[in-house]
């Protein structure tokens, strides 16, 4: 049982980390630009079939990686200045539905171009086998290395925001926005850095999932709103949030899927517990984040200053 | 300007209504968009062979085949078959890939006293207590295959087991199915979020803290690759064996040997169908569809293949009068036609009676992967549900 | 207050006129008179069209109910909820549960409907509306999730297969079987619907509600309490689709949980920007709109939804005030 525990708990952390990675982008282009991106998922898809394209051009899934990073990070650009730049003004209803269009574009261009069947990634010989972590305790290499490269990016992301010119600009911006132009600072490239640094946190997500799940159409249409209910219940704009969020989510997430229905079978017969397990363990993402905005409508952490 | 706009929209309208005139036309649903749009091509092309060996005619009538995209979920599905029955009022309404989007839209077929013919879906409601007389498969019923598979594990003595499958219609039945025949342990059993769940690192690390000393696992699609890939990742292999249905196929061949999953290599499963079974029909149809589609067609090609040939057996028989329905549905029983699984009937509720085969996972000889049958695991299988079935024989 | 925020103000408590200009008045009889009689025409005529058939528009004219109930609370009352579909659900669910087990009389599916739509809205909208902004979009979407996993986990009823319904309801006097009857109820429903809607909007009841859109700490410091305000109006909406859902429920006789999805409460909102927010006649245009071009798209390509993306892009960037706002100004841009 506790064996069984501590793997659940491991696998409950890649999912937070990879729901962290996502999280991050959305919270940053929420909390500076104050926009509602739907089509992050999409990004997570582009970055996933960039991977895969390239893992078969270049043989090997790391330096296919390392270039899809900035393929991902052009496209971002690319929809920053072609059309997200535009909806800025405008409220967020028009975000909404402006970038749910998106969606829609994006997994029809995805189809066209690689066609529906989805790419298989295969991993170097040294991601394929398993760690013992802990004596017994045997772990996915692979699933290891997605835990520590979303920490990596969590540090990272800490110390930019922190630490860095950029970062401090970012700070602002999330404050006072007008503050930050006035200043003299150009704010139009403030926020297409930011919006492209999103896509890159979203893109690497996707390959990191997709040598595990496959790269496919509408991969990132599930995972997004999962990642909205993340920012939402860590408060928008907010990086610690984005970070204790999406721990909990996966957390909750996975340990639900793995021990909910044996709970279950305590009250309700083993059959109906069976199916109803994984739909309520599905829910109680959406239960926790009702219950937390019940009762602090700004999210666990909401950034200090408005 | 929207006025123009407004027009021209109309004119194109009236254009995509202006269908081509064949004698007979036929309706196909299956999955055209998602993912799952592999699976409807390999359906969609197979339709197409069977049609050009045809050479387009029925009884010497000209054929069309109107496809529709199901788009995956069964409420779009008997959308598109509604539209199918009552706009376009074809005869015939045959494909489904899915149980659930199957179920959605056989009343609306049967309750207009159309034929309903599945290519693949095989739900036990309709076997069973739903049984139309106006309903046929070129399947089988969800449960047979994994009954073959229990009977396999039983053979090979394995003792305790761990079920694993999408939360849907047919996955429920492929459950119910093993456990039929399956005389060991069920150590667990988890049904997973369908179809947008890929990730099973928890349902893998429960399977495998269960002791189970085999896994048996149904996922169609693209989740079967998904789930193959976490399996070797996980270091199951060897551990725990891993017994499939309907989750290796054709489409997922290639791209499992891209990604240099070596692990399911000499994996069995068990099927009705397989591209090495020895018939001429069958012999034609894979190296046509070769020739033709440059890949090895799945079993949901060769389920479209056998759609379009019962349907032209039936239509034959009552020279193309799409009205004798009697004799179209009398013709069709009789399932004389050259099926490439080999010769079958039907049962009473429409469904196959026919042999089952274990399959085996291996390299042919260009070195592409693919299957070949290892034995015959049922003769003339008659599937658990036709008891049910109100129909008269 | 500036003079163009006031004029803004003025101009979102204007009475809404029933067919606004004259203009409007026309298009919007005639838009109105084409829904009733094409349809009817064309079954009379045998015509075996998609786009005229009595199910498309019948599909439509429901999901229109649904969009006027949406127009309602996000048009007039500014709450952009994004789990308006869970009410549809509930509103279908109310019709094939029953079914399932063999009480068919609509007297008992509708108002049934409508009570448990109303009793979601009130108390998912009561926990909803002490949030604002982007976290009422976000929680009124997480609302609608559970109760898609709800139905999800109902083994019983179908759970992800969904649930056949095999007799449509059973009125007495008329008999929705015959489709025709059907489609006649359910035009009558849209425009009794929106009605409703012209009623409340222009009662004190809908005035203190389009003024918590406008201006809500006026409304508070004028002693109103926007709150109850503002979740009279959720419920009501939320009633009122929820007889959408039962329309719709009887018209496909096939009820599934993804009639809840997210993605279905974005189409809603979609059909309520494209054709106007805050008009009375809007919502159906957009529902109209949405759905005819989603099916002529659809028949000539695979990829439809390439080019249907881009035209929502567009309809969001370049059609100020929706369609409503386009007939209502003579077709010009501005």
């Amino acid at each position: 049982m506790s064996t069984l525990f501590l793997i659940q708990f491991l696998n409950g952390l890649q999912l937070g980390v990879l729901l962290f990675l996502l999280a991050a982008g959305l919270t940053l282009v929420f909390g500076i630009m104050d926009f509602v991106n739907l089509a992050h998922g999409s990004l997570y898809m582009v970055g996933a079939f960039f991977c895969a394209t390239l893992t078969f051009w270049t043989g090997s899934f790391v330096w296919a990686a390392l270039l899809a990073i900035p393929l991902t990070a052009l496209v971002g650009l690319v929809l920053e200045i072609g059309v997200i730049r535009h909806l800025y003004q405008r409220d967020h209803l028009d975000h909404v539905l402006a970038t749910f269009g998106f969606i829609l574009i994006a997994d029809t261009l995805v189809h066209l171009i690689w066609g529906p069947e989805g790419i298989a990634i295969p991993l170097p010989g040294y991601l394929r086998g398993q760690v013992e972590v802990l004596p017994g305790i045997i772990f996915p290499t692979f699933r290891l290395v997605i835990i520590g490269s979303g920490l990596l990016v969590a540090f990272g992301l800490y110390w930019l925001i922190g630490r860095t010119r950029l970062g401090m600009l970012i700070r602002a911006g999330a404050s006072n926005r007008t503050m930050v132009s006035a200043l003299g600072i150009d704010i139009k490239t403030l926020f297409t850095a930011v919006f492209a640094l999103g896509a890159v946190l979203a893109g690497l997500a996707g390959m990191l999932i997709a040598p595990i799940t496959e790269a496919t159409i509408g991969m990132g249409n599930d995972i997004i709103i999962t990642a909205f209910v993340v920012i939402i219940v860590g408060g928008i704009g907010s990086m610690k949030g984005a970070f204790i969020g999406a721990l909990l989510i996966g957390l909750i997430d996975t340990l639900g899927r793995s021990f909910l229905d044996d709970i279950l079978k305590l009250f309700i017969p083993i059959n109906a517990a069976e199916t109803a397990g994984p739909a309520i363990s599905s829910m109680l993402i959406y239960l926790i984040m009702a219950a937390v905005l019940a009762f602090r409508p700004q999210g666990l952490f909401p950034p200090k200053v408005r | 300007m929207f006025k123009k706009t407004g027009i021209a929209a109309l004119g194109l309208a009236l254009m995509a209504s202006a269908t081509y005139a064949a004698d007979i036309k036929i309706g196909y649903v299956t999955t055209l968009t998602t993912p799952a749009a592999v699976l409807g091509n390999d359906m969609k092309d197979a339709v197409n062979l069977a049609l050009e060996h045809l050479g387009g005619k029925m009884a010497g009538k000209t054929v069309e085949v109107i496809f529709e995209d199901d788009g995956f979920k069964p409420e779009i599905g008997k959308q598109k078959t509604d539209k199918l029955v009552q706009q376009d009022d074809v005869p015939i309404v045959a494909g489904y890939i899915w149980s659930n989007v199957l179920l959605a839209s056989a009343k609306s077929v049967l309750d207009a006293g159309k034929f309903l013919i599945s290519s693949n879906a095989g739900p036990s409601q309709i076997a069973g207590k739903l049984c139309n007389k106006n309903f046929f498969s070129t399947s089988w019923q969800n449960d047979q295959t994994p009954m073959a598979m229990g009977e396999v594990l039983n053979q090979q003595g394995v003792k305790s087991l761990y079920l694993l499958g999408p939360n849907y219609a047919a996955g429920k039945n492929m459950m119910t199915g093993v456990q039929r025949t399956f005389k060991g342990e069920i150590k667990g059993k988890d049904l997973t979020k369908w179809p947008s769940q890929l990730d099973f690192s928890a349902e893998l690390a429960k399977a495998k803290a269960s002791g189970a000393e085999a896994i048996f696992v149904f996922y169609p699609g693209k989740a079967g690759g998904a789930f193959i890939k976490q399996y070797q990742q996980a270091g199951l292999k060897g551990v725990m064996d891993l017994y499939t249905v309907f989750t290796v196929d054709a489409i997922s061949l290639p791209k499992l040997q891209a990604g240099k999953l070596e692990g399911v290599l000499g994996s069995r499963l068990t099927q009705q169908w397989d591209p090495t079974l020895d018939n001429a029909a069958n012999k034609k149809f894979v190296a046509d569809f070769r020739t033709k589609y440059k890949r090895y067609p799945s079993f949901y090609a060769a389920q479209a293949y056998d759609t379009i040939n019962l349907i032209a057996s039936g239509v034959e028989a009552v020279g193309g009068d799409m009205t004798k329905t009697d004799d179209l549905r009398a013709a069709m029983e009789k399932a004389d036609y050259a099926s490439v699984r080999g010769k079958y009937t039907y049962g009473k509720n429409h469904f196959p009676v026919q042999n089952f085969y274990l399959r085996e996972v291996v390299a042919d000889a260009d070195g592409n992967w693919t299957t070949k049958v290892v034995k015959t695991v049922y003769e003339n299988h008659v599937d658990p549900y036709v008891g049910e079935c109100p129909l008269a024989q | 207050m500036s003079d163009t925020a006031s004029a803004q103000l003025n101009d979102h408590l204007r009475v809404p006129d029933f067919f606004g200009s004259s203009t409007g008045r026309v298009v919007t009889l005639v838009f109105m008179a084409v829904l009733l009689l094409v349809p009817v025409a064309a079954h009379f005529l045998g015509i075996r069209l998609q786009l005229v058939s009595l199910d498309f528009i019948t599909r439509i004219l429901c999901l229109a109910i649904a969009a006027v109930s949406l127009n309602l609370i996000l048009g007039f009352g500014g709450m952009i909820s994004f789990g308006h579909a869970a009410f549809i659900g509930i509103g279908a669910y109310c019709v094939g549960i029953p079914a399932y087990h063999g009480y068919g009389s609509a007297w008992l599916h509708f108002p049934l409907a409508v009570v448990a739509s109303a009793a979601f809205a009130l108390i998912t909208g009561a926990i909803s509306l002490r949030t604002r902004g982007v976290y009422f979009i976000m929680i009124t979407m997480a609302f609608a999730q559970m109760g898609y996993y709800f139905f999800l986990s109902l083994e019983e009823y179908g759970g992800d297969d969904g649930l056949t319904i095999y007799s449509r309801s059973v009125f007495g006097i008329i008999d929705i079987e015959d489709k025709m009857v059907l489609f006649l109820l359910t035009y009558a429903c849209l425009v009794a619907a929106i009605y409703s809607v012209y009623r409340i909007v222009n009662s004190r009841f809908g005035m203190v509600v389009r003024g918590c859109n406008s201006n809500e700490a006026r409304m508070k410091a004028l002693g109103y309490n926007t709150y109850a305000y503002k979740l009279t109006a959720y419920v009501i909406a939320g009633g009122m689709c929820g007889l959408a859902g039962a329309l719709l429920g009887n018209f496909t006789t096939f009820i599934s949980p993804d009639m809840m999805s997210w993605s279905r409460s974005g189409e809603l909102m979609f059909m309520v920007i494209l054709g106007g927010t805050g008009s009375l006649f809007g919502p159906v245009f957009g529902a109209v709109t949405f759905v005819f071009i989603e099916e002529l798209l659809s028949s000539f390509t695979t990829y439809w939804a390439l080019p249907f993306g881009i035209l929502l892009i567009l309809s969001v960037l370049f059609i100020k005030g929706g369609l409503n706002g386009l007939i209502q100004r003579g077709w010009k841009r501005d």
